[in-house]
């Protein structure tokens, strides 16, 4: 005989918003899990009336895009949740972004066009910091990767080791000369990766110099995401994801250019 | 809010007189287990420029973060202290071996996780020991930091490093590492010694830490062990102990603060980004405990009951609401339905916060049918959370040893009552080792949970309801009725544990039904060493650290035979060992080791009660009976604080502090 779950009248969602949020800084160590929780929290700090599911553990309803891996750095991570009143997307954003830690940053919510998120997020950009290597020894190793077709890796995930070609995903890398936060010279990687299964991440393309190159950074790269979004494979660079979304919003108030 | 980039830290590190270690720890973070737990940065977490403060403050858990953020001594102390505006404190805790080692080869010392600032640059480093299991991941942290392991090969540059929490009401075992220690509640006691040191530096700290030291021992109430001489029998018992230069009191008093409504903390409980052992925020709704429960150190250490009031919990609950954005609020105490206007309180909050998916729980709650309905009244409003009783022994017999005032009608009605309204599972908590206990005592905990299982399947018409025991090992504890008993040895303690697995697991009808979760005895009779040690103990716990000892408190980093073996080397010239501390009874006129530190408990009341449960002899409870005479009242100059006041929960409109700025 099952249990069956309490009756609860949760409010239906009536709107979804889309965010796009920042992690930064001493930040970056968080794990996905410990932002879903943080962004539980800051939601119910920031009052934002959110729809929940139902069941005997009710949660509220918040969809996450694939996340940037624990310790990597994001200007571009996006999420969706649904709530059960119409509320102004820039109100959302200020409310909870001072509800969130420094270093979790709410940096644009916007209300959702039809369709999935995940649709839209078809590549990353990544800037890879690697401090104590020069952009020639980058580039060259750059190089040499490129000119293959393929670079099997192994990475271990929660299932075991697992193998899969790191090449092939990667729409544009480039070695360029930069600064560390303290200033001392480094060779920065520019990364435009196409989103697969399974996602190829900056650290596999860092496998994979190190395996084709024998490029191996003597302090561990700072690594963060700069967008993400549909690929334009013509220039191989990734576009706002968000900005359907604002089209269709701007067509709502031109035809109704008076809400609530 | 903005984003706080590394640059911002450097800077302001490099303003300071002391800088952040953030950029050296920042380089080895992507090398070890969680490093979100070593970063800071927590909501509600508090930073101050260095230059700005007179008295520093380092305030650790000795346990690894994820059980240490919670801790709520901590955090009020924290709060109590930042809110004094030349007043820093900034919190560290205890680093797991991964990342020590890498400590140790790059040169960053232990550091705090606010601005990353290192331990040894602070006024004080004060400790908190919710149990003696922490001992090591102290040393650990004082040699990160730089600091010498004795407190005698300390200088003038180095913290006064102060220990307190219950376990520091008997801090002999530490006393060649610790420069003092306070025992009761901190929060007034912290400020008074913030006041005494900033006296002390703005005179230009004369006579250096010396004079510090001897300033706060002549309050009475701190307890500086360099001050005292121990001196010891043949046979190894405990002579006396004397205060070893003029002025130093012969006992050092405990703080006890009255008016709970007048400390309203922690205001802002701190909101960490790592996962935490506790997952909610915390209300005290009273402290100290008149139960009279004879093994149980809490309540006898934290007298009198002091009540915060049904409104002073209103607007701690919803303070901590509106700060952290929790979705469970606990309504802490040593047993918390003994509120005297608890319904009042659980009604008034259920009502606040129904539709709003927050849950309220009351973690310790005695057998008593009257705690169903006020867990129905809590899980109005959110998740219904399981429920827990402690009969804590399994026979009538036993229960009146250890002062348990619960009968098995008692415990059964209460179930039924459970099981009736819904609930398909209740948790048992008994003690195993209790003195006087026989294996029949301990059987009979089988028998109490076929009952409970029997009766519940009746009242719940249907066989999928659960009872889970859990049982661990007594240890006796200083400043109770049971300091003086013997506990028991390791080997009994098992295998009246598998006795009772067995009849548990061989039961056909109701075995499946019945969960069984145990602790072995062995890690309890080192925290019978340490608990009921003196100051020889002290080379035992430094010889385990020196072999690889850390974090003793989590099994898959415990050592028996470590300890054993340590300590069998580190005693080997004296008359005393680890069965002398644990497994030996006392004797009223044997000196204890923490007879100069004054819980107020009288010790022959104590010894009374002592004799009282050994014949099986009952005291009730000073809150509905007349005055019993532990002794603590009169000898603290303080009183019971309780209730009721008659006031009630108004409503509050919707909960998030950034509801109005969202809707405009």
């Amino acid at each position: 005989m099952a249990r069956q779950p309490p009756e609860r009248d949760n409010a239906p969602a009536v709107q979804k918003l889309r965010l796009r949020y920042a992690k930064r800084g001493r930040l970056r160590f968080t794990s996905h899990r410990d932002i879903q929780r943080a962004l539980e929290r800051a939601l119910r700090r920031a009052g934002v009336p959110m729809a929940y599911s139902s069941g005997f553990t009710p949660h509220p309803k918040i969809s996450y895009a694939g996340a940037a891996a624990m310790g990597a750095a994001s200007e571009a991570e996006y999420l969706e949740i649904s709530v059960t009143e119409r509320l102004d997307p820039d109100r959302v954003r200020a409310a909870l972004d001072a509800a969130l830690p420094p270093g979790l940053d709410v940096v644009d919510v916007v209300e959702a066009a039809p369709g999935a998120l995940a649709d839209v997020l078809q590549a990353s950009e990544w800037a890879i910091q690697l401090p104590d290597v020069s952009a020639g020894q980058a580039g060259d190793a750059v190089a040499a990767l490129m000119a293959k077709g393929e670079v099997e890796v192994e990475r271990m995930m929660k299932s075991g080791p697992r193998r899969f070609d790191a090449r092939g995903p990667i729409v544009r890398l480039a070695a360029d000369s930069g600064q560390t936060t303290s200033g001392a010279p480094c060779a920065i990687l520019r990364l435009v990766v196409r989103h697969a299964t399974p996602a190829v991440r900056p650290d596999d393309v860092l496998t994979a110099l190190r395996q084709v190159a024998g490029l191996t950074p003597p302090v561990p790269p700072l690594v963060t995401r700069l967008a993400q979004g549909p690929l334009d494979p013509e220039s191989g660079t990734v576009a706002d994801p968000l900005a359907a979304d604002r089209a269709s919003v701007d067509d709502a108030v031109a035809a109704n250019p008076h809400p609530r | 809010m903005s984003a706080e980039p590394m640059t911002t830290v450097a800077a302001a590190g490099a303003a300071d007189t002391v800088e952040s270690v953030f950029p050296q720890l920042e380089a080895l973070l992507p090398l070890v287990q969680k490093p979100i737990q070593y970063v800071g940065g927590e909501l509600n977490a508090v930073s101050k420029p260095w230059q700005s403060t007179t008295v520093r403050w380092a305030l650790m858990y000795p346990d690894a973060y994820e059980v240490g953020v919670p801790n709520q001594g901590v955090q009020i102390l924290y709060e109590v202290l930042n809110e004094q505006p030349d007043v820093l404190a900034e919190r560290t805790y205890a680093v797991w071996s991964d990342l020590e080692t890498l400590m140790r080869q790059h040169d960053v010392p232990q550091f705090t996780v606010d601005a990353h600032r290192p331990v040894g640059a602070f006024d004080v480093f004060g400790l908190s020991f919710a149990t003696e299991l922490g001992y090591t991941n102290m040393l650990t942290a004082l040699d990160l930091a730089g600091i010498p392991l004795q407190a005698g090969e300390r200088g003038d540059e180095h913290p006064i490093v102060l220990a307190g929490g219950h376990a520091a009401f008997n801090p002999e075992p530490i006393a060649d590492f610790i420069d003092a220690a306070v025992i009761g509640d901190g929060e007034q006691a912290a400020l008074e010694i913030t006041a005494l040191i900033r006296d002390f530096k703005a005179e230009g700290s004369p006579g250096g830490r010396e004079q510090l030291l001897m300033r706060l021992a002549q309050t009475g109430g701190v307890y500086v062990p360099a001050f005292y001489d121990v001196e010891y029998h043949d046979d190894g018992r405990i002579k006396r102990v004397i205060p070893s230069r003029p002025g130093v009191p012969w006992r050092v008093s405990k703080h006890t603060v009255t008016d709970l409504d007048a400390w309203p903390y922690p205001k802002k409980p701190l909101v960490p980004l790592a996962e935490s052992v506790h997952e909610r925020a915390s209300v005290e709704i009273f402290r100290g405990c008149t139960r009279g429960c004879r093994f149980c150190q809490a309540g006898m250490i934290t007298r009198p009951v002091r009540e915060r009031s049904i409104t002073g919990i209103g607007e701690m609950v919803e303070q901590s609401l509106q700060a952290t954005g929790f979705e469970e609020v606990g309504l802490l105490s040593l047993s918390s339905a003994d509120h005297s206007e608890i319904k009042e309180v659980a009604k008034g909050l259920a009502d606040r916060y129904e539709g709003t998916n927050t849950s309220l729980s009351l973690p310790s709650t005695r057998v008593d049918a009257f705690n169903i309905d006020l867990a129905n009244e809590l899980s109005r409003s959110g998740r219904r959370s399981g429920l827990t009783f402690a009969p804590e022994g399994g026979s009538e017999r036993i229960r009146k040893v250890i002062n348990k005032m619960v009968t098995e009608d008692d415990l059964i009605r209460t179930v039924t009552t459970a099981y009736g309204n819904g609930w398909r599972q209740v948790k048992l908590y008994f003690m195993c080792g209790l003195p006087t206990e026989t294996d029949d005592d301990v059987l009979q905990i089988a028998e109490l949970a076929r009952e409970v299982i029997k009766t519940g399947r009746e009242v719940a018409g249907r066989k999928d309801i659960r009872c889970t025991v859990s049982i661990g090992g007594f240890v006796p504890k200083p400043h109770t009725p049971f300091q003086w008993a013997a506990q028991l040895d390791h080997e009994t303690t098992d295998a009246r544990l598998m006795k009772l697995r067995n009849v548990i697991r061989d039961d056909r009808q109701f075995g499946k039904s019945i969960g069984f979760r145990y602790h072995d005895g062995k890690p309890g009779i080192v925290e019978g060493l340490l608990s009921r040690g003196d100051r020889r103990v002290g080379r035992v716990i430094e010889a385990v650290w020196r072999d690889g000892g850390r974090f003793d408190g989590w099994s898959e980093h415990f050592s028996f035979e470590r300890w054993m073996r340590c300590a069998d080397q580190a005693l080997a010239d004296l008359p005393v060992d680890v069965d002398w501390f644990t497994t030996r009874e006392r004797e009223f006129s044997e000196v204890l080791p923490w007879d100069h530190l004054d819980s107020g408990l009288d010790k022959d009341w104590l010894w009374e009660d002592w004799q009282d449960s050994l014949n099986e002899v009952e005291v009730d409870d000073c809150r509905w009976t007349p005055c019993f005479d532990c002794g603590v009242c009169p000898q603290m100059g303080t009183d019971i604080e309780i209730g009721p006041t008659g006031k009630q929960l108004l409503p509050l409109t919707a909960i998030g502090a950034g509801a109005e700025a969202l809707r405009g």
